[in-house]
């Protein structure tokens, strides 16, 4: 019926898809704020990898794929919290958020 | 079940792909909620109920709202001059293609080592709060420690300047 020859092959390339996307966009985008969804995609798409694994994987009942996924999601939003900080104080500091701009060290 | 995954990688794949692509910060930032939207109802497809909810509440009712405070924060909204792309965007679209190229051959070279058990796993809300309070409870008391530092610390990054400049 599919056109995947196991689904999680077809779970696996759309992680890798979106892994690319976010990639692509944290390097090509000059907006920190971008950079930073950029970042958020690729944990988004490492995080579908785990729980594919672990629903096509053997001994799903050990939680194991699944753990990692909710840790990784706890991590994620605590990064999200102190980038976009960051970006905030960047901002305030040097009054633009986009990176290019931003070459100096010295505060 | 395989009309629905090609329709839900679809909407995660176009969210993304618009997310990096339009201009104007808020647009990127409706689009980037509705690719988590799209990976929640993958890994309700996946049978994870647990998590997909998690990445609902998670992402769109936090992550989003976190980005779109940050956008009004640094006055995101008003397009810069230069353009939105570096001027190095054909390097880093060449580097990202090198990954996906990687990946998905990486994926495809190994379809027959991939496990393939099909039947529905049995795991309840009850078995993940007693994994989580049993054999993963170190791992949740460290991010629970990191939760409670990176809160403190994002608050200070946040605080800092304005303290100074009394």
């Amino acid at each position: 019926m599919t056109a995947f020859p196991s689904p999680l092959v077809g779970y696996l390339l759309v992680a890798a898809v979106l892994f690319a996307i976010g990639l692509a966009g944290a390097l090509v985008r000059r907006n920190a704020i971008i950079v930073l969804i950029g970042i958020e995609l690729m944990l988004n798409s490492a995080n579908l990898n785990l729980i594919a694994f672990w629903r096509f994987g053997p001994h799903p009942e050990a939680l194991t794929g699944m753990m990692f996924a909710i840790l990784s999601i706890a991590v994620a939003a605590a990064e999200a919290a102190v980038g976009l900080g960051l970006i905030i104080s960047i901002y305030r500091h040097t009054n633009t958020a986009e990176l290019d701009k931003i070459n100096r060290l010295k505060g | 079940m395989n009309a629905v995954f090609y329709l839900l990688a679809a909407i995660t794949i176009a969210g993304g792909l618009a997310a990096i692509l339009l201009k104007h910060l808020i647009h990127a930032a409706l689009a980037v909620t509705v690719a988590f939207g799209g990976i929640a109802l993958l890994f309700l497809q996946l049978d994870a109920q647990f998590v997909g909810f998690a990445q609902f509440l998670v992402y769109i009712g936090a992550v989003a709202i976190l980005i779109v405070f940050a956008i009004l924060l640094t006055h995101g909204a008003e397009l810069p001059r230069e353009g939105v792309f570096s001027k190095s965007w054909i390097t880093a679209l060449i580097i990202a293609a090198g990954v996906f190229a990687v990946t998905g051959w990486a994926v495809l070279q190994s379809v027959d080592a991939v496990p393939q058990r099909n039947t529905v796993p049995a795991v309840s809300v009850h078995d993940i709060g007693n994994a989580l309070v049993g054999r993963y409870v170190l791992p949740l008391e460290i991010v629970g420690l990191l939760l409670t530092a990176a809160t403190i610390g994002a608050v200070i990054v946040a605080m800092l300047e304005k303290e100074r400049s009394r």
